[in-house]
């Protein structure tokens, strides 16, 4: 993985801190034109990985990275799974079994459950195995390293105890599309407990870490002892959390923390992404110039 | 360890489930649903006891509480029972459909000294706390004037098929999104004492209104409006926010973050004159397992603290959802 990963939440109105900001991004990239061009911009910056939604717009992105391989011969994509909201908006509107009814491809709902009711536990591994494939359906010929599961599904399945259902998909990830099992989280420490009682090692875990403890379940410290351990590939997400740490002090904190394989963040203009990216390079040369210090003294 | 079971497994019943699974201080002793389909996964994979019968599960698991998630028709007789039975309840909002019913569980929960609150969940979000101290203060002077508002992308065409679009379950806008601004005014202002004129306007939906638009008056005389939309797609989510305008200052807030705009010099610690913005960030404080937001796990804790000190709570209590519930049939008796 690399070390600087861009994110796609600025093109889709997810704002974590003002709901003004979230309609002008909506305004700004109404056209998928507006959204190529900022990844773009990120290109230029060295950034060569572009973790992503499966939001319906993503399609016409992965078109168009498809059709132009030249110029994205070494692009990758991380495709983050569900895009919930559209499942979260249907399951208020048709229920939960009236959702699976609406996204499940043609009559397999009727096929594999008999009756209403599984008749082995292997069906519902079938179930979310459709369900991933047609999530995936647009990432076909785009090289996809790490496909995640979202935080929402992570998260869900960590309270609900469904351990079994991470460990498919890690599992089924590798077996069909010979990718890597990313997971988002809003609870790093109990994720990482439960994925290596399931015998899953260093695991790829995308979380919530900025200096101001925001959305770090359990607390920060927790999180720094258990970055110390070094025992994932972490991928440090919301890093400005939200806006409330200034840009320099939080990349500063960020950078300075063991066991932190890459950064994910996402921007929307110029000015923005090259400053973030400037501060990131910066700091990690700092921490590696005092690290060399150390193992010389 | 606390005894707790939930009846209903949708989407706010999955969600507490998974809230209460991870809460080393529960034991989740049961899960009551009609559809096989979700308790078969919930038993196979989760391996959480699962029935289909409420008063087998009341009689086997014997819960020191009970989650109640299922739709509004079904709550006054399952508090009910739950309450005879000497159960500590938290149910879903809205509490009930009829508020003479209201007032009777009201009072067997306080006379059996159980543990009673609804999924108002907006109270425990930190910009919305903030703007409750701001206003105990007095902080924007005497208020005259306010907004509530909330818009979201629930009901965007023509066919529904849920309990959710039908009047006599307690379906609709008003009943779902607008309630949640209809509570927070009673929390954060005073509780909804009249109203002057109200509009339930169909947009999509055929047997329910899926936008309420009304003036208000509060019991200590101050007046304001209410402006609610669940079929607006320009919303990602449900979006919920207040505008409180007082003589002193002005107050913008939403789950995100909560503006205050002070005319003079004179203000509360933390603040200066003209307009600060402060943010989710730096009011929320970390729970030990988030799911779809710190409220949720903020309002169950609080629930099973309530158990725990064997204190009744005073937020989200049956008696304010019972307000909020005078609110809507006043809302709905005008138009």
């Amino acid at each position: 993985m690399e070390r600087i990963l861009f994110g796609d939440n600025q093109f889709f109105a997810v704002n974590h801190i003002s709901d003004e900001k979230s309609m002008a991004q909506s305004i700004r990239f109404k056209e998928d034109a507006a959204i190529l061009k900022t990844l773009d911009v990120a290109k230029n910056t060295g950034i060569n990985t572009f973790m992503c939604t499966t939001h319906d717009r993503i399609e016409n992105i992965c078109t168009v990275v498809r059709n132009n391989s030249e110029k994205y011969h070494d692009y990758k994509m991380y495709p983050c799974l569900p895009y919930a909201h559209k499942y979260a908006n249907s399951i208020t509107e048709n229920g939960v079994m009236g959702t699976f009814q609406k996204f499940v491809p043609g009559n397999v709902l009727g096929s594999i459950f008999k009756g209403g009711m599984a008749v082995l536990s292997r069906d519902y591994m079938d179930l979310m195995e459709l369900m991933i494939d047609s999530e995936l359906k647009m990432f076909k010929g785009i090289n996809t390293p790490v496909i995640f599961l979202q935080n929402v599904i992570t998260d869900l399945l960590l309270g609900l105890r469904m351990k079994d259902f991470l460990v498919g998909f890690h599992r089924y990830v590798k077996l069909k599309y010979n990718a890597e099992a990313g997971f988002i989280t809003m609870n790093m420490p109990l994720l990482l407990n439960v994925l290596e009682s399931a015998g899953i090692r260093q695991p790829i875990i995308c979380t919530s870490i900025n200096k101001a403890g925001f959305r770090m379940s359990g607390g920060i410290s927790l999180y720094e002892k258990v970055l110390q351990e070094e025992r994932a590939r972490i991928i440090a997400m919301q890093i400005l959390a939200g806006g409330a740490v200034p840009v320099g002090q939080a990349i500063d904190y960020v950078c300075s923390l063991p066991g932190i394989t890459s950064l994910l963040f996402g921007a929307s203009s110029k000015t923005n992404i090259e400053e973030t990216v400037a501060h990131i390079n910066h700091h990690d040369q700092v921490y590696n110039m005092t690290k060399q210090v150390q193992v010389y003294a | 360890m606390i005894k707790v079971a939930v009846v209903g497994a949708g989407k706010m019943g999955i969600s507490h489930l998974a809230i209460l699974g991870a809460n080393p201080r529960v034991d989740v002793v049961g899960v009551c649903d009609t559809s096989k389909l979700i308790l078969d996964a919930l038993y196979r994979y989760g391996h959480f006891p699962c029935y289909t019968d409420f008063y087998k599960m009341l009689d086997q698991a014997q819960p020191d509480a009970v989650v109640i998630a299922v739709p509004t028709k079904f709550h006054a007789s399952m508090v009910r029972e739950l309450l005879k039975r000497n159960i500590h309840v938290f149910v879903e909002k809205p509490f009930c459909l009829s508020i003479v019913e209201e007032s009777e569980l009201i009072l067997l929960a306080q006379k059996r000294h159980l543990i009673n609150q609804v999924g108002y969940h907006n109270k425990f979000l930190g910009t919305f706390k903030e703007v409750k101290k701001l206003l105990e203060t007095k902080s924007i002077g005497e208020i005259y004037h306010f907004h509530g508002q909330a818009y979201g992308p629930v009901v965007l065409q023509p066919k529904q098929d849920s309990w959710r679009s039908k009047s006599t379950e307690g379906g609709g806008c008003l009943m779902d999104y607008a309630s949640h601004i209809i509570d927070l005014i009673n929390f954060l202002i005073a509780p909804i004492r009249a109203v002057d004129a109200s509009k339930l306007q169909k947009v999509h939906s055929t047997d329910v209104e899926d936008a309420v638009y009304a003036m208000v008056e509060l019991e200590n005389g101050i007046s304001g409006m209410i402006s609610v939309n669940w079929s607006d797609e320009t919303y990602r989510k449900m979006s919920t926010s207040i505008t409180i305008v007082g003589k002193k200052g002005k107050i913008i807030a939403d789950a995100n973050e909560c503006k205050v705009y002070f005319k003079a010099k004179d203000v509360p610690f933390g603040y200066s004159q003209g307009w600060n913005t402060k943010y989710v960030t730096d009011l929320t404080a970390n729970v030990q397992y988030y799911l779809r937001g710190e409220e949720y796990t903020a309002q169950m804790d609080y629930f099973l603290d309530c158990i725990s000190n064997n204190i009744p709570g005073s937020i989200n209590s049956f008696r304010t959802a019972s307000e909020t519930d005078n609110a809507i049939f006043l809302i709905r008796e005008k138009q």
